[in-house]
């Protein structure tokens, strides 16, 4: 019997190691399926991490490399090259290793630190061939960051996620051309920062509201077909613009890794895609903790970082017989606001609730009532989908509410 | 010097290989591609079909019978994973169920056995899922359904096994009769053998015509499908197909041996026999009649979509015959040409044999092959003896489909091995999953160079121009 086991050696996986150590636990295991420590930082090595929590820009791996060295330091044992290939509901992990063979964990806790995958094409079934050149963005990087290869000259990237963002700029200085990045929403989901670093300050287009509708090629892509898309999302006919490239980048969207999760039977969320939380982000089975991207895609990873320090700390209190709050507030969302994190709480301390809005505006107010009865209400001047916004509620507020419904207003 | 060269290493090709692998004389099967089964072979709705439906007297008949006879056994001794699920023909209306009745009877005249006419209560006890607004049905228990890839992987890997050469990457252009048989000709290259089988399935009517037989055309149609994810596999048990019309078969819904859904094919004459592209009119008539079938189709669940091209002869009925001396046809073959490999096999041997070939049986033939996913579905115990023996199968490189790096060492080792991406992820499910491919693909890649002797920016998706990476970066290679 393992006290912690921690699926998951990425940011989120050490900062919950981490927390549960400085919390008194000593017999913690972390999980990894790579041959090391880091996660999805590994291969992003641009900067811009640690700017909340440690006041200084970092790359990803000098990022992960910081928790990795503590991690060490205090000696909390971890497996590399381990994968899990199931879990029960009564905590028993079944895993794979070279040295170990198929063998089995029971735990006292478990924090679930998966991560998340991209979305890939199949899933968009975008018409025409399927030859070679086609890739998620974080292939792409890995292959440039990681392996040391080029996989395309000439580049249309489709979506304007992060990864898409990046990989524009990290294409452009490897000596590719970027023709330009097509966005089905008339908005981007990057951040504004991203934006403006990796597309504004090397001249690539952002074409909002488009899309590609048709992928040409044989043996390796020889071009796409873009078009405009109309208020429903349909591609419109006078648009079509054939682009000559030999890359097609997608950065469609990340979804959490919950598959793991659905073999515990936890309840997950339809909107975030990952499990369904309290504010000590416990899952709906006792003494399983969800933090990072595996819970909801985060844009910034000093927020996985913080999100992780709560679970581990509240895994700890779990091992040491800290019985559960009785008293817990559902948290529900009007369709401007699509989801919050937590989506439940006790009213034991104050909360940070984490949330998304739908759709980009200007000078709104987050209002928060219970049932009819308004109970905060604060100004935000500019609120976008691909910014998580945050409110903090006071335990006060919290035990003397039945239920928390919150709304963006005019 | 062969005694035999199959031209085309698709079912057809494979199975003729294997059959004559059982006799002492060498056998070499060309191919274009840098794979088996890249061709009509490799897209298809997978169905072994019990043969209701061709009619009675006709080769497609006599074969369909036959080879679904056979298939199981063909399966169970090359390890391929096949399932006799039962398919059943729905009909909605009573000109459908005109229609069911003479499917029935050209069945029962073909020599299909077990099957049974139903209606609404017995359909939807042997099929809860079934559309709401079907009546009635033709249930033939003996339709199964296999994977046309892994059958023919398998049944060359195991004539190679049994001696058999195999040559890819090599496109026949020109046949030249000479003294004692033919030349193939491929740019520089030449192999010479005294009986040619064109099994060429879309390109058949032109290697015909390079031997003089310019009789049959080979017209491209293209079949679109839609593959929905294992979440979907276990919505409906049979193959569920609809009564066909003068508007041809239509869509069908059927489980995959592998656990997914697949809904398609559609049908639309093409000109170009390379084009597997795939377009917004089939995908919207796809799911609008796919939700015909069975209650509910979790669109969102769509994994990926593909085009398979069906190679139309212009006779109506197979095309096997031998237009000149050591020279045979195997061409035309449409659907039921799967299901009808084996006994196309078995009859293909025995026009070798009436046209003087001296066959003699090899006395250590061995007709058995090892599962190719023997290791997945080992228990834990035997994995974990396995592992012992073999570290790399302890690690996991494809995480959707948990493929182990043994497996696809395999995959790059044994007859025949895989050369590219494509090749590996057919061979072992890798790159097949959630992901498709996003998190593995990079490490897949460095296992063929390694294993090839390549480098890594030579490895392609499918051999050709397909390569994955172009250059190095300007920083340079991972050390
Ligand atoms: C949409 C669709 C659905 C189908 N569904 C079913 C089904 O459910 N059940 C069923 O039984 N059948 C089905 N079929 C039919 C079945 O797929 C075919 O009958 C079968 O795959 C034909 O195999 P083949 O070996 O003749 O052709 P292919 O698989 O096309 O093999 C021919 C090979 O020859 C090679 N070649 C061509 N020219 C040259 C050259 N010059 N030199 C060297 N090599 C060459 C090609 O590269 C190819 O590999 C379906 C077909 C389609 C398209």
């Amino acid at each position: 019997m393992t006290d912690l086991v921690i699926i998951g050696g990425g940011p989120a996986g050490m900062s919950a190691a981490i927390a549960a150590y400085e919390a008194g636990i000593r017999d913690i295991l972390i999980i990894e399926r790579d041959d090391s420590l880091g996660g999805i930082l590994r291969q992003c090595i641009h900067n811009g991490f640690g700017l909340h929590k440690f006041g200084e820009e970092l790359t990803g791996p000098e990022y992960a490399l910081r928790y990795e060295e503590r991690v060490r330091k205090l000696n909390i044992p971890f497996k590399t090259d381990t994968m899990v290939l199931d879990i029960t509901p009564d905590k028993v992990i079944t895993a794979t290793n070279s040295d170990e063979g198929i063998f089995k964990i029971e735990a006292k806790a478990i924090i679930l630190a998966m991560g998340c995958r991209e979305r890939p094409k199949g899933a968009l079934n975008i018409p025409g061939t399927r030859p070679s050149g086609i890739y998620s963005a974080g292939t792409a990087q890995k292959y440039v960051n990681m392996e040391g290869y080029m996989p395309g000259e000439e580049i249309v990237i489709l979506g304007s996620g992060d990864i898409g963002l990046i990989m524009a700029r990290r294409m452009t200085l490897e000596g590719a051309k970027v023709k330009l990045v097509c966005e089905l929403m008339p908005y981007s989901s990057g951040l504004a920062r991203n934006i403006e670093q990796c597309l504004n300050d090397f001249d690539i287009p952002l074409k909002l509201s488009h899309t590609v509708v048709e992928i040409h090629g044989k043996d390796r892509v020889e071009g796409v077909t873009i078009a405009r898309v109309d208020d429903n999302k349909k591609p419109i006919k006078e648009t079509y613009e054939y682009i000559p490239c030999d890359t097609l980048l997608l950065s469609v969207g990340l979804i959490p890794e919950n598959e793991l999760t659905k073999k515990l039977g936890i309840k997950l969320n339809n909107i975030t895609g990952g499990a369904e939380v309290d504010e000590n982000r416990e899952t709906s089975l006792p003494g399983v903790f969800a933090c990072g991207n595996v819970l909801h895609v985060h844009d910034l990873v000093d927020f996985v970082s913080e999100e992780a320090e709560t679970a581990g700390r509240a895994a700890a209190e779990y091992i040491n017989g800290v019985k559960a709050s009785e008293n817990i507030v559902e948290i529900t969302t009007d369709g401007n606001i699509r989801y919050t994190v937590p989506q439940r709480i006790s009213g034991k301390n104050d909360v940070n609730v984490f949330f998304r809005v739908g759709k980009a505006a200007r000078n709104v107010k987050i209002n928060i009532y219970d049932g009819e009865k308004p109970i905060l209400s604060k100004k935000k001047v500019r609120v976008a989908p691909g910014e998580m916004e945050s409110i903090a509620i006071s335990a006060d507020i919290v035990s003397r509410a039945k239920s928390l419904h919150f709304c963006m207003e005019e | 010097m062969y005694k035999v060269a199959i031209i085309g290493a698709g079912v057809i090709g494979a199975m003729i290989a294997r059959e004559l692998s059982k006799y002492d004389i060498g056998v070499c099967i060309l191919e274009k591609e840098n794979d088996v089964a890249m061709g009509t072979t490799r897209a298809n709705s997978a169905i072994v079909h019990a043969g209701f439906d061709a009619i009675p007297g006709s080769l497609k008949a006599r074969f369909n019978v036959r080879g679904s006879n056979l298939m199981e056994k063909v399966a169970g001794e090359l390890g391929v994973k096949y399932k006799k699920n039962g398919s059943l023909v729905i009909g909605f209306n009573d000109s459908d169920r005109a229609v069911l009745q003479e499917l029935f009877e050209r069945g029962n005249r073909n020599g299909v056995k077990d099957l049974e006419l139903i209606c609404g209560e017995r359909l939807r006890e042997i099929e809860p899922n079934i559309s709401k607004s079907a009546i009635c049905a033709l249930y033939a228990p003996t339709g199964a359904i296999i994977c046309p890839y892994e059958l023919t992987i398998a049944a060359v890997g195991n004539a190679m096994d049994n001696g058999a050469d195999l040559k890819l990457g090599y496109e026949v252009e020109k046949i030249k009769k000479t003294a004692c048989g033919y030349e193939l000709i491929s740019g520089e290259k030449k192999i010479c053998a005294e009986y040619v089988i064109n099994a060429a399935g879309l390109h058949s009517d032109k290697i015909a015509a390079m031997a003089g037989d310019t009789s049959f055309t080979i017209t491209p149609r293209r079949g679109e499908y839609i593959l929905l994810d294992k979440e979907c596999g276990n919505l409906i048990r049979k193959t569920v197909f609809r009564t066909p019309s003068e508007m041809g078969k239509g869509i069908l819904v059927t489980p995959t041996v592998d656990g997914n859904l697949l809904l398609g094919p559609t049908s639309e004459n093409i000109d170009d026999k390379e084009d597997r592209s795939t377009t917004a009119e089939g995908f919207s008539k796809i799911i609008g009649e796919a939700r015909g079938n069975i209650k509910e189709i979790p669109l969102n669940k769509a994994i990926t979509s593909f085009c398979g091209l069906r190679a139309v002869g212009n006779t109506g009925d197979f095309i096997i015959n031998s237009p000149a001396c050591g020279f045979i046809n195997v061409a035309g073959i449409e659907s039921p040409g799967l299901t009808s490999a084996p006994a196309i096999a078995e009859y293909v041997v025995e026009m070798l044999r009436d046209m003087g070939a001296d066959l003699i049986e090899k006395k250590d033939f061995n007709p058995h092959r090892k599962p190719m996913h023997y290791f997945r579905e080992a228990s834990i115990e035997e994995k974990n003896e396995i592992i012992k023996k073999d570290r790399a199968f302890g690690k996991i490189i494809c995480r959707c489909e948990e493929v182990t790096e043994g497996e696809i060492l395999e995959a790059l080792r044994t007859n025949p091995k895989a050369r590219d991406l494509d090749g590996v992820k057919r061979r072992t499910r890798a790159q097949m999953g959630r992901c498709q491919g996003g998190f593995c693909s990079p490490h897949i890649v460095r296992l063929i160079a390694r294993e090839l002797g390549i480098k890594y920016e030579e490895v392609t998706k499918s051999g050709g121009e397909s390569k994955i990476n172009l250059r190095k970066t300007k920083g340079g290679e991972r050390i």
